[in-house]
């Protein structure tokens, strides 16, 4: 079976561990992701703004792209991709006049009128493949290995996007446990990791990114299980300043799901490009014998 | 002009000024000429207030001085002075039903008060179209029905127990069936009452004795209603009545087998904060103080195991493994609806962590309660330690249609100040804080109460909602938002109580159905009128009580169950039950037996005579409404007095003086 699947900018860059080991695993569950051809920017940060046309522009031709290959569904690996082209297509859906504008001013392109589902690939894996069949392909389960399962905002804000229910998902924790590993729930799971702060107001974000850190340690967590490559590069700055404050704090790594994915399944370690990661997960996979050699951990 | 020249009956027509209510825009003496004209018409007489003493002595003094045999009353509304006519026309040795009311008022003067000419006009035409009307009336009697003088009362909490005492010392039987094996309800697992504090136990005590060795009530515990066949004063009741594998006779409720149970499970009437074996008692002081075992959690029954220690240490052999459910048969002739509330699933609000130190308001009363798991000590349930620091959170699940309902659960405010009192008296060196949207404290002495507990026992409430409560170490975070000072707070907490808003009992929909009675969006019982019958429903002879039709404090569940027993007190004041007559009726010989008035009869009426192949209408059933005439392909059932061919003759009256 074919999916469509739009990569956006980072998972073709910083979060290539993300993007392989999803396609891989994928591809070992039966769906072949197919790239969209001509894909362009997602539109990163929708706009909040009542005139906000301009900004849905980028969106809207990414999922023209998916129409005019005659796909009715299109899957993202990146949330935050899957939260601007998704809200994009509930506006296309759902107000005819803002519609109306966007076509007549990409002239140039096909309509689009709500054609195409934007779909995460958590989605994917829960409503297309089943947990069940997921847990039959597991090869190596992971036991013992404590994860928290960390969504941030993309996933689940505003509630008509969400994947699942937006104050007490599910979705991350119920693949994990598919997956053979022990879930370790903790409260910062939906909390903000600081998302653009990073950018202008360090100090505020780096607080909140490391509250979700430390919150999860103190549930006895041992890695972090996200979908976010935004929450991941602020966990990962958080994580280095924790150690420069408390060297005694023990490493807690972040990991995208697709490579916890890739491991379960039993397929070469290769494409999680560890070296991606920013806190080295190699040693706690050793640990638990998931992995056997480890590959060298750039930055 | 079609004109059905009876002449039989003589008519009189009255017509009411209605002070100037009428008399402004129509023309009453002009009335009174013109129609003193019209064929049947003997007497005509107008009035200022005909409603008023003379005005009735006037009607009175006509009817018998011209020997009328029917009435047609221009006035108000019939909603509003109908019966008061039709009694002065019974007294006055009339059939009520003679007696017609021409509105004049609402239909014509009110809303053509700038037309005179066109109001006189109407009006002349209404009253000689109800003349027509009142001339074919058939002469009515009221159904006599059988009623039996039992009521079947379903709950057996306060509202319940309370109906079935007055009733039953009415002289009165009552069946009252609950399905817990205790009865109480709800109000057995509350700690005091506010705004008084009074324990609930010294409150309640006296009724359950009372219930339980009430000579005329029958009681049913561990019971449910199974299905409920007939209409009101003559239901037949099948009741369930669950096996409990004990021999109540037989059982001296000695005890020696809870202690010989090894099953462990949460205790329901606890709400989990404490153990119960398979074999239990509710709780100590329960009444009736029977012991049960639960198949579901007993080795033996569920599994099969050769567990039977408690049968072994019975002295008195009352244990029956091989026991099963008994259905048992009622006769009764009027229900009360009692089944009252349940808490919100808690489950519902995922931002706050499911945590043994994160209780519902159930749980802390039983906390408060000297009875429970505590023995009244106030500990957190997950390490016993005394509470310092204690949260309060208000309408979890109310007034949130995000996660629950709208609707106020209106006792949550009061049960929160209550409770919050209760730990300060307890744990005086503790701190209390209540978050809250908006404080309703509407009924006697609520608002002195809760500003008492913020003046005076110094609880901290704070206006605002409460996003995160979860488990911090040794702690309970709670980060909410103090909306008059604009500022988040953050709150360590050793205990978290949350106020769960109140929503209908589990089940209700399903008895809803077999009483064919209506509930809302919510399962919430509807009444019959939200203002006039606030206790009835729109099914003759079954009434509600308490919380089923919406969240109710005590003294609210008290006086609407009160109310309820009144009802019936009334319906049962009678030897037999006279029904209205203005009901449908079937021309068997033009019924074709299709069913299609069948379908449509909400009250389920109306049956098809196997036999004869014809729809056949229950007097005591039948409402009235209609539904089944207008739906009729043949014009064979009909509604007596409003039938087709009474309308299409008034119709063409009416219609004449247009021409």
């Amino acid at each position: 079976m074919n999916l469509w699947y739009y990569p956006g900018c980072t998972l073709k860059t910083r979060a290539k561990n993300a993007e392989d080991s999803a396609i891989v695993s994928m591809a070992a569950l039966g769906i072949d992701m197919v790239e969209l051809p001509r894909w362009n920017c997602c539109g990163t940060v929708h706009s909040l703004a009542g005139d906000d046309l301009i900004h849905h522009i980028a969106p809207v031709r990414d999922l023209i792209r998916v129409k005019e290959q005659g796909g009715s569904k299109v899957a993202t690996i990146c949330s935050f991709c899957y939260n601007t082209l998704r809200r994009a297509d509930i506006l296309m859906r759902g107000d005819a006049e803002k519609r109306g504008t966007i076509n007549s001013f990409m002239d140039e392109e096909p309509d689009y009128n709500g054609e195409v589902d934007v779909v995460h690939l958590l989605q994917v894996l829960r409503d297309d493949i089943g947990w069940k069949a997921i847990s039959e392909k597991v090869k190596l389960p992971l036991e013992g290995l404590k994860v928290a399962s960390y969504y941030g905002c993309t996933l689940l804000r505003p509630a008509e996007v969400a994947i699942d229910n937006v104050e007490k998902p599910t979705v991350m924790q119920d693949l994990l446990r598919a997956l053979g590993a022990t879930v370790i729930e903790f409260p910062f799971a939906t909390e903000c990791c600081g998302s653009y702060q990073i950018v202008g107001n360090v100090g505020f974000a780096l607080e909140a990114a490391k509250n979700i850190l430390t919150s999860a340690l103190r549930r006895g967590a041992e890695a972090v299980v996200l979908t976010c490559p935004m929450c991941d590069y602020n966990l990962g700055l958080a994580h280095r300043e924790l150690k420069r404050q408390r060297g005694d704090l023990p490493d807690i790594p972040t990991l995208y799901f697709s490579q916890l994915l890739a491991i379960a399944l039993g397929l070469d370690t290769e494409v999680c490009h560890f070296n991606l990661n920013y806190i080295d997960p190699q040693p706690l996979l050793q640990s638990k014998g998931l992995i056997v050699e480890g590959v060298k951990v750039g930055e | 002009m079609i004109r059905r020249q009876d002449g039989t009956r003589r008519i009189g027509v009255f017509v009411c000024h209605c002070g100037l209510n009428i008399a402004a825009s129509v023309d009453v003496e002009k009335v009174v000429e013109e129609i003193s004209h019209y064929p049947g018409v003997v007497a005509t007489e107008h009035y200022m207030y005909m409603c008023s003493d003379p005005g009735q002595d006037l009607v009175r003094k006509t009817i018998q001085e011209k020997k009328l045999d029917a009435i047609v009353m221009s006035n108000c509304s019939p909603y509003l002075h109908e019966r008061t006519y039709r009694t002065l026309a019974a007294s006055e040795g009339l059939n009520p039903y003679f007696c017609e009311v021409a509105n004049i008022r609402e239909a014509c003067s009110w809303p053509h008060l700038k037309d005179r000419e066109g109001a006189t006009k109407k009006a002349i035409a209404i009253i000689k179209a109800t003349v027509e009307k009142v001339r074919i009336n058939m002469e009515l009697f009221p159904p006599v029905i059988p009623l039996t003088r039992r009521a079947l009362i379903v709950g057996a909490g306060i509202a319940g127990m309370t109906s079935a005492l007055e009733i039953a010392d009415a002289g009165y039987e009552v069946v009252l069936v609950d399905r817990a094996p205790y009865i109480g309800g709800h109000v057995s697992q509350l700690s005091g009452t506010f705004p008084t504090l009074d324990r609930v136990g010294c409150v309640t005590a006296p009724l359950l004795a009372r219930v339980v060795t009430h000579p005329k009530i029958k009681l049913y515990t561990y019971s449910e209603i199974e299905d409920i066949e007939g209409y009101i004063g003559s239901f037949d009741i099948r009741i369930r009545k669950k096996a409990s594998f004990v021999d109540e006779t037989r059982c001296n409720s000695c005890g020696r087998c809870l202690e010989v149970c090894p099953v462990s499970v949460p205790s329901e009437f606890d709400r989990g904060l404490s153990q119960r074996g398979a074999i239990y008692r509710s709780f100590p002081e329960a009444v009736p103080s029977r012991l049960l075992i639960d198949a579901t959690s007993c080795v033996h029954l569920a599994t099969g195991n050769s567990c039977r220690a408690c049968e072994e240490v019975c002295p008195a052999q009352a244990i029956e493994f091989t026991q099963e459910d008994v259905i048992a048969e009622e006769r009764i002739g009027a229900i009360i609806v009692a089944t009252g509330y349940d808490l919100f699933p808690r489950e519902r609000i995922g931002e706050y962590e499911i945590d043994p130190d994160v209780i519902d308001g159930i749980q802390f009363e039983r906390l408060l309660s000297p009875t429970g798991p505590t023995k009244g000590e106030i500990r957190r349930p997950s390490d016993g330690k005394v509470p310092q620091q204690v949260v309060f959170i208000q309408c979890v699940g109310s007034r949130d249609p995000e996660h629950g309902v709208i609707y106020c659960s209106r006792v949550c405010c009061m049960y929160t100040a209550k409770q919050a009192v209760l730990y300060k008296r307890a744990v005086p060196e503790g701190q209390a804080y209540v978050f809250y949207m908006d404080i309703r404290s509407d009924s006697k002495e609520f608002e002195e109460f809760v500003c008492s507990a913020v003046e005076e026992e110094r609880i901290m409430y704070l206006r605002g909602r409460v996003s995160k409560v979860f488990r911090d170490g040794d702690k309970i975070k709670v980060w909410g938002a103090d909306t008059l000072t604009g500022k988040m707070v953050e709150i360590s907490a050793d205990l978290v109580v949350l106020a769960l808003g109140m929503t209908p009992s589990p089940g209700i929909v399903d008895l809803a159905h077999k009483l064919n009675v209506i509930f809302d969006l919510f399962g919430f019982i509807t009444e019959a009128h939200p203002k006039l019958r606030p206790v009835e429903t729109l099914t003759a002879g079954v009434y509600l009580a308490g919380a089923c039709q919406w969240p109710k404090d005590i003294p609210d569940t008290i006086s609407s169950a009160s109310g309820a027993a009144s009802k019936i007190l009334s319906l049962f004041s009678r030897e037999e039950l006279l029904r209205d007559p203005l009901i449908s009726f079937v021309d068997e010989e033009i019924c074709r037996g299709c069913g299609q008035c069948v379908s449509v009869c909400v009250y389920k009426a109306i049956t098809l005579d196997p036999k004869k192949k014809v729809a056949t209408v229950n007097e005591a059933v039948c409402e009235g409404c209609g539904a089944c005439a207008a739906t009729c392909p043949s014009g064979a059932i009909r509604h007596k007095n409003s039938t087709r061919s009474q309308f299409f003759e008034m119709i063409d009256i009416a219609a004449a003086e247009y021409v």
